[in-house]
């Protein structure tokens, strides 16, 4: 593999992108926990709520403006690298994506603001309903984004006029049935992913002895949250997986790394795929598992990459794995919110160190399974960028040359080390200081900059 | 071609979107500009003071310009991005440092984020200021996609308008900095008012008659266009206020008139470049998506719109009059 434009405009993009998601697949689970916690505090009037509440919405203010600075850098990246995917699809792409960002401003620009400086300054049922209309911005911008991405594996609802994709029903491309299934895939994803952040947060300052009161209520919670979700979330998966299978054969066996046709089919459940040889290594088998996967019954004719030319297989390693870790993170997250629950009803729960142990460690569970899937998304549609309509190849810019792409690269990579180091500092910072004792005060900060309610502002 | 009624409420958008962009996001720059040009870290935290509850709200223009070119005018939206490949990343990151410089100033690394202020509010308006010395000497196109090289940007032209829109920047923020402070800072910014307005004019006067040099490359018809003489005639009026304004004192008068004078400056640009997106190959109509996707958007932006300029207003009410001091 030779390293020009499009190989390293892919690097980019999924360098950028990469590190965007993080921040809204936190972000969207917080939003919906904070309007949770405060909903129980208007309902129950306990001051333990408060604190909590308090305590997240300094980490939900910094994640979010991480969030927003490095999705300026996505606004862009359609058009600096790939302006023949934008002249050619801009018709779809962009008023999608357009929708996104204003409905993220909507949301910023009103019910932010309340949550974050208007606490003392509205009444409490509007302060309630600012934390709900803010999760439900949240959720309502990754809509969008999975409309946008959806659209990109199956392309649906579109014709081609003069060798422009333009649009032609809309229902069809923002409530046709896959954004049905992977948008709430994508949102189940989020939740997880905070509600193990929160579960680990809760263990980590049980461990420590300190802010017992919060921590258990961010234990209780969290466990009941994931251990409800995680089911759903795997049923769901398998319905992503159905979709796979249907309208992108060679992704669906690229992931199960099944090289010729099987009747019935094996399953490979570990291995290591050798590309040149066409055969896994060291492979697990079970015989007719994978008909079974794909089909429901033991004895389905599955099709393997044999069936397509050469120029139209995705890469095949990259998906096998990044399919399997995430699979395995859902089952860390099942074993450890059900293993808690099962704790906390035999009221061992606090006692179990190792259990608390194990719980801070599966912090970043769900955000290595959100990349993961999006990875085993992405390079399985390979080599398409809009799946049978548009190659990756022919949809970079151009007049890009690989020295000006490998400088833009190191560009990104350098100065988001920067800030990101910094950033997730200064998260952990929060995270590791824990709940303030008394529920603090916002008076004297401005608005217009979330990350004041987050940061000690010492100067001033 | 004549473009759409609707291609032409976006391309209405986009002009209104760019002019409260460069206004605003403009004198917050400028701050950071001459953020830079003093040692003294009161003044320093009191220009931060100063933008702090406007700063990111003013840059949510830019996201508007950048969404709305893409989904209403994708051509452009493709051609201006690469064209502009070097400046937009300058630009990205110069806007990432100068918006977590704001943020993490006050967490330690003090240093650092000073620096970082500075120089992404420098590199960030000159890039700006670069993209349009590019425009108006013309963005090579071949079949729909932009056909120059990496630094088209780096000629003459480009570079003194570069060096020219920091100047104005710096000249918008002192003026905002006449408007909103007191005392030492207000002084501070007044006395390099003059000097700045000297500035922006003597590089805009080398700017023109570079520009002359090179006025082949001008497709435009300017002799049909001789009307468009009075907005230069308005902008060089708009700076003699200015100098009234340092002149009488009068704290409102140097910001106002220079944001005339960006005005006037953006409509003499608007006048060249008419009926062109892309000057001089791509005009608004050949550059509009159909009107299915203008009028999918077009609901969102009538809602969103009207939210985004009430909020802007609010904002400016909220923190009207002078800086207080804690």
């Amino acid at each position: 593999m030779e390293l020009d434009p499009v190989l390293l405009s892919r690097i980019q993009f999924g360098f950028v992108v990469s590190f965007h998601i993080i921040f809204p697949s936190f972000t969207i689970g917080l939003a919906a926990w904070l309007a949770t916690i405060e909903g129980m505090r208007l309902a129950t009037g306990a001051a333990i709520y408060r604190r909590v509440f308090d305590f997240w919405l300094k980490i939900f203010a910094l994640s979010f403006a991480m969030g927003v600075v490095s999705g300026i850098v996505m606004a862009f990246q359609f058009g600096t690298n790939w302006s023949v995917l934008s002249a050619r699809t801009g018709a779809i792409q962009g008023p999608l994506l357009g929708y996104e960002s204003f409905t993220a401003f909507m949301l910023e620009a009103t019910f932010f603001g309340v949550m974050l400086l208007g606490r003392d300054r509205v009444p409490s049922w509007f302060y309630f309903l600012s934390c709900c209309m803010v999760s439900l911005g949240t959720m309502f911008s990754s809509f969008w984004i999975l409309c946008n991405n959806t659209w990109m594996q199956v392309p649906l609802g579109h014709a081609v006029v003069d060798g422009r994709i333009v649009p032609q029903d809309w229902w069809a491309i923002t409530t046709g049935p896959i954004v049905r299934i992977r948008w709430p895939h994508m949102l189940f994803a989020a939740f997880l992913t905070s509600g193990m952040s929160i579960i680990a947060t809760g263990a980590w300052h049980m461990l420590r002895g300190r802010h017992l009161a919060e921590a258990r209520v961010m234990l209780r919670w969290g466990l009941g949250l994931v251990a409800a979700l995680i089911p759903l979330q795997l049923w769901i998966g398998h319905l992503t997986g159905d979709y796979v299978h249907q309208y992108q054969p060679a992704k669906f066996a690229a992931i199960e790394a099944r090289w010729q046709t099987e009747q019935p089919a094996s399953e490979v459940l570990i291995g290591l795929p050798d590309p040149r040889a066409r055969k896994n290594l060291f492979a697990l088998v079970v015989p007719k598992l994978g008909s079974f996967i794909a089909s429901g019954t033991w004895d389905s004719r599955e099709v393997g990459l044999d069936t397509f030319p050469v120029r139209d297989r995705p890469p095949v390693v990259i998906p096998f794995f990044t399919f399997r870790i995430m699979v395995g993170m859902g089952l860390i997250m099942l074993a450890v919110s059900w293993l808690g629950v099962l704790l906390l009803w035999r009221g061992r729960l606090e006692r179990a160190r190792w259990f608390l142990w194990a719980a801070f460690a599966s912090f970043p569970s769900g955000f290595v399974a959100v990349l993961c899937g999006w990875f085993t998304a992405e390079v399985g549609r390979q080599p398409w960028v809009v799946y049978g309509l548009l190659r990756t190849r022919d949809a970079v810019t151009p007049s890009l040359t690989t020295r000006y792409v490998a400088v833009s690269l190191a560009a990104y990579v350098a100065v988001y080390a920067i800030i990101y180091a910094f950033g997730l500092f200064y998260i952990y910072r929060l995270l590791r200081d824990g709940p303030a004792d008394e529920a603090a005060s916002h008076d004297g900060l401005t608005p217009g900059r979330p990350a004041a309610v987050a940061l000690p502002s010492g100067a001033e | 071609m004549e473009p759409s009624s609707l291609a032409l409420f976006w391309a209405g958008v986009i002009v209104v979107a760019i002019l409260m962009y460069v206004i605003l996001d403009g004198f917050d720059l400028g701050i950071g500009i001459l953020f830079g040009t003093t040692n003294d870290e009161a003044l320093r935290d009191e220009m931060v003071a100063a933008i702090a509850p406007v700063w990111d709200g003013n840059e949510t223009w830019l996201i508007v310009v950048g969404t709305s070119l893409f989904a209403a005018f994708p051509t452009a939206y493709a051609v201006f991005l690469p064209a502009f490949y070097v400046p937009v990343l300058l630009l990205l990151l110069g806007l990432i440092f100068r918006g977590v410089a704001f943020e993490f100033r006050h967490a330690g690394a003090r240093m650092l984020w000073n620096w970082g202020f500075f120089i992404g509010s420098t590199v960030a308006a000159f890039v700006q200021g670069a993209a349009v010395g590019t425009m108006i000497r013309g963005i090579p196109v071949a079949g729909g996609q932009y056909a120059g090289g990496a630094f088209e940007w780096l000629a003459p032209l480009p570079m003194l308008c570069g060096v020219g829109l920091v100047l104005g920047y710096a000249l918008l923020g002192a003026g905002w900095l006449v408007l909103k402070c007191e005392g030492a800072l207000r002084e501070w910014a007044r006395r390099r008012i003059p000097w700045l307005a000297i500035a922006v004019l003597a590089v805009l006067a080398v700017a023109f008659y570079e520009t002359l040099d090179e006025r082949e490359r001008i497709a435009t018809d300017l002799e049909d266009r001789s009307w468009g003489l009075i907005f230069p005639a308005i902008g060089l009026a708009a700076m003699a206020g200015v100098f009234l304004g340092v002149r009488w004192r009068r704290d409102a008068l140097p910001f106002v008139m220079t944001v005339l004078f960006f005005v006037a400056a953006f409509l003499t640009l608007a006048v060249l470049f008419w009926p062109y997106m892309i000057p001089y190959r791509i005009t608004v109509a050949n550059a509009a998506a159909p009107d299915a996707s203008l009028a999918f958007l077009f609901w969102g932006a009538v809602v969103v719109l009207p939210v985004i300029a009430v909020y802007t207003i609010a904002i400016y009410w909220l923190f009207r009059g002078k800086l207080i001091k804690r």
